[in-house]
């Protein structure tokens, strides 16, 4: 505690520039993981090909891609936008599935209801889809979210300053305390996003608020999913 | 008017569901379409909102021919019902009635409070109308699934063996309820349903469909079971099974009928 | 490009290859993390797992443990442990282990859940007795998602163990550390390419064993289905795995 006292000032500095990191790919990668979703679902092709080729990216470990990355962006080495992109594509690759069954859980049957009384093909998927698959989005979220914050950590090794920053730091000056605040401090980050998910979804989806055990479902599906066994 | 002209409905999977199929469908009246699965009964009935669209032939409504029309705008001018209700589970009750009419560009106002009288109109007690779908009991949901089918006050209701899920009391209980509805508005509702007492006691005019929509026959419930068209017709309304053959046995004074193997099923009064 | 050459350069270089130092030793510490952690997680995992499939009790809280850890960051904590153990295998060992266990656990669990309730009840009036119902029919049919599970393990622990060799705990990892601090990009790169292509190796064989392993009567339904999912395992390639690496 004495540590993290004296020291404030630079762990709020560190707290911001790791919500800085982390946001961008976890908002990017919700909104690119929809399309990306939808087309899987689509053509059994296109599933096989989208859901192969971004498990083979998630499969790359992120500090080798952080590594690889101003290879094929062309940025500085010490750039922060390797980080984000990095995790910009972890983000994609472990949301689009989500996606993809969130789509997918949509009762046929609403889905012929809502044609037959007279929605268009595109008024459909925004009003009655996209919606429908809200919980499961939201699940699959908040996996996503945890995940991204947990992993900018990583960043710091190639000098992209994050909360990670603590760790590199605490271990060369040989100060448990330090890196103590650098573990909770990321916690408490992913804790912070993980409520305003859960509060988004309140207010974005007032109907499910009522229904416990499929927001349920849908969270131990997301985990399950993210686990690699579903 | 609804008029099937030589329909023929083959699926990309080679399958034909409906083979030259011709019927007129009167105004104002029930049709039910009978048949068992496989018959092609909900492929002719969704082939009227083209939520499926004809191989060959064609369908036309007051004369006009439905290819002519744009899909999604002639679906917001006929009433759906179907199995399971199809509600929309995140819009409230009052919401879920009020749909089509706001697709039609009614006011939001508007069209709440018309949907409001329309829960009265299918019994639903407005205390419902800010429920989620799923707080509600399956009859329930049919009743408002019914409501919202009205909602644009279509002329054409198309009802997809609306009852199909709900228990026997209830099923009985939404069957008058459809009976006094439809004596009230005299809408041209098209019925789907695999069990023939359902069809006798909804339709004006019955048509009894074999595989492949093929016609076996059409009439009035009453001319159906006086005349059944040939074995396949008098054995599905059950005319050979004995339950539709009664006779009057005198008892005490009073006239009972029984069917077939003597079990009453009522008394006959002047 | 030209760091590509360079980075593949490096690899090729005889100097880089055998010997203690050589990257091939490294490879195999790297493996060595990778198979021991699993292994030591899946003895701790696998039962506590099937006891929660089995009985249905405190899945709630696998299933939190398991997005709760999510979050944890593991260089913070094999730091934490190398602050405490001292440099060397011990900390980050043990740091791949926490690592491991979730998936696997998942995996356990998941695979008896997956198991038809309706299976479960006839193979128990048929007379099987619980522990046959388990080793019998619940073993067997959860397979699938348990390897699932333990892919995840590997993957995810292989990736990681990249970091060990910043406590100086050895792997491939050494290289990339060494080539970031002597301003070696041929080496850094060099490295990740190995690291990569090992998790890439290691994920193309494990969808294979997935797929050998998986009763043939699961298999069966699944390739059909599409749109209409079962709670069934798939064995699809491409999995997204848990990070942390």
């Amino acid at each position: 505690m004495k540590w993290v006292g004296s020291n404030l000032d630079l762990v709020w500095e560190l707290i911001v520039a790791h919500v800085g990191l982390s946001v961008p790919p976890i908002i990017i990668g919700f909104l690119l993981s929809i399309p990306l979703g939808w087309v899987a679902n689509r053509f059994r092709i296109s599933r096989g090909v989208i859901l192969l080729v971004l498990g083979l990216l998630y499969t790359i470990p992120s500090l080798p891609l952080f590594i690889f990355m101003p290879l094929i962006l062309g940025t500085n080495q010490l750039s922060s936008a390797n980080v984000v992109v990095g995790l910009t594509i972890y983000a994609i690759a472990l949301m689009v599935r989500s996606s993809a069954d969130g789509l997918a859980s949509v009762d046929d049957d609403i889905l012929q209801a809502a044609s037959a009384m007279g929605y268009s093909a595109w008024q459909r998927f925004w009003r009655v889809e996209l919606p429908l698959s809200g919980p499961v989005l939201l699940a699959g979220l908040r996996v996503v979210s945890a995940s991204t914050v947990s992993l900018a950590t990583i960043g710091s090794v190639i000098g992209v300053t994050s909360l990670g920053y603590l760790f590199i730091n605490g271990f060369q000056r040989n100060i448990p305390a330090e890196v103590i605040t650098g573990i909770v401090a990321t916690l408490l980050v992913a804790v912070v996003f993980d409520l305003l998910l859960v509060l988004l979804g309140r207010v974005l989806l007032p109907w499910n608020a009522r229904d416990r055990t499929s927001s349920r479902q849908a969270r131990r599906q997301a985990v399950l999913l993210a686990e690699g066994v579903s | 008017m609804i008029e099937f002209r030589s329909v023929t409905k083959q699926f990309p999977d080679g399958t034909v569901a409906v083979k030259s199929f011709d019927l007129v469908i009167p105004p104002r009246k029930t049709t039910v379409l009978v048949g068992s699965s496989g018959c092609g009964k909900t492929t002719l009935l969704r082939m009227i909102n083209r939520m499926i669209d004809p191989t060959s032939g064609s369908i036309l409504i007051d004369g006009e021919d439905t290819s002519t029309l744009a899909p999604v705008k002639l679906r917001r001018r006929i009433g759906y019902v179907m199995q399971n209700s199809g509600l929309l589970p995140h819009r409230k009750v009052i919401d879920n009635v009020a749909t089509v009419p706001i697709l039609n560009g009614v006011p939001k106002k508007e069209a709440r409070a018309h949907a409001l009288d329309l829960l009265d109109t299918v019994g639903l007690d407005r205390s419902l109308a800010d429920k989620y779908p799923r707080q509600l009991s399956g009859g329930q949901q049919q009743r408002v699934g019914v409501a919202r089918g009205l909602a644009a006050d279509p002329n054409i209701l198309l009802m997809d063996e609306p009852f199909g899920a709900v228990d026997p009391i209830v099923r009985a209980e939404l069957q008058q309820e459809t009976i006094r509805l439809q004596d009230g508005l005299g809408k041209t509702v098209v019925f789907v349903t695999h069990d023939i007492d359902e069809a006798f006691l909804l339709g004006h005019q019955v048509v009894i469909l074999q595989k492949g929509g093929h016609i076996a026959q059409v009439g009035t419930p009453a001319e159906i079971l006086a005349n059944p068209a040939d074995d396949f017709v008098a054995s599905f309304v059950g005319a050979d099974k004995g339950k539709r053959v009664l006779r009057i046995e005198r008892v005490d004074g009073q006239d009972v009928v029984v069917d077939e193997n003597g079990t009453p099923t009522g008394v006959l009064r002047p | 490009m030209n760091f590509v050459v360079e980075g593949f350069g490096w690899i090729f270089d005889p100097a880089n290859i055998g010997g203690p130092q050589g990257w091939i030793a490294r490879l195999l510490e790297q493996l060595s993390y990778t198979f021991g952690a699993v292994a030591i997680g899946a003895v701790i995992a696998i039962p506590l797992g099937y006891l929660v499939g089995h009985t249905g009790r405190g899945r709630d809280i696998a299933v939190s443990l398991s997005g709760g850890l999510r979050a944890l960051p593991s260089l913070g904590v094999l730091i934490l442990i190398g602050l405490g153990l001292g440099i060397g295998f011990k900390a980050p060992l043990i740091t791949f282990v926490i690592l491991a266990i979730p998936p696997i656990l998942a995996g356990a669990y998941s695979g008896f859940e997956a198991v038809d309730r309706k299976t479960i009840d006839a193979a128990r009036a048929v007379g099987m007795t619980e522990w046959q119902v388990i080793t019998q029919v619940e073993v067997p049919l959860g397979l699938p998602l348990l390897i699932g599970g333990i892919r995840s393990g590997v993957l995810q622990v292989v990736a990681t163990a990249t970091l060990a060799g910043y406590i100086s705990g050895g792997a491939l990892g050494v290289f990339i550390f060494e080539g970031t601090s002597t301003r070696n990009y041929a080496e850094t790169l060099g490295a990740s390419i190995l690291v990569t292509a090992l998790a890439l190796a290691l994920e193309g064989i494990f969808a294979l064993v997935q797929r050998l392993v998986v009763p043939r009567g699961v298999v069966a339904k699944e390739a059909t289905d599409l749109r209409p999912r079962s709670s069934r395992p798939q064995p699809v390639m491409g999995i997204p795995i848990h990070e942390g690496k």
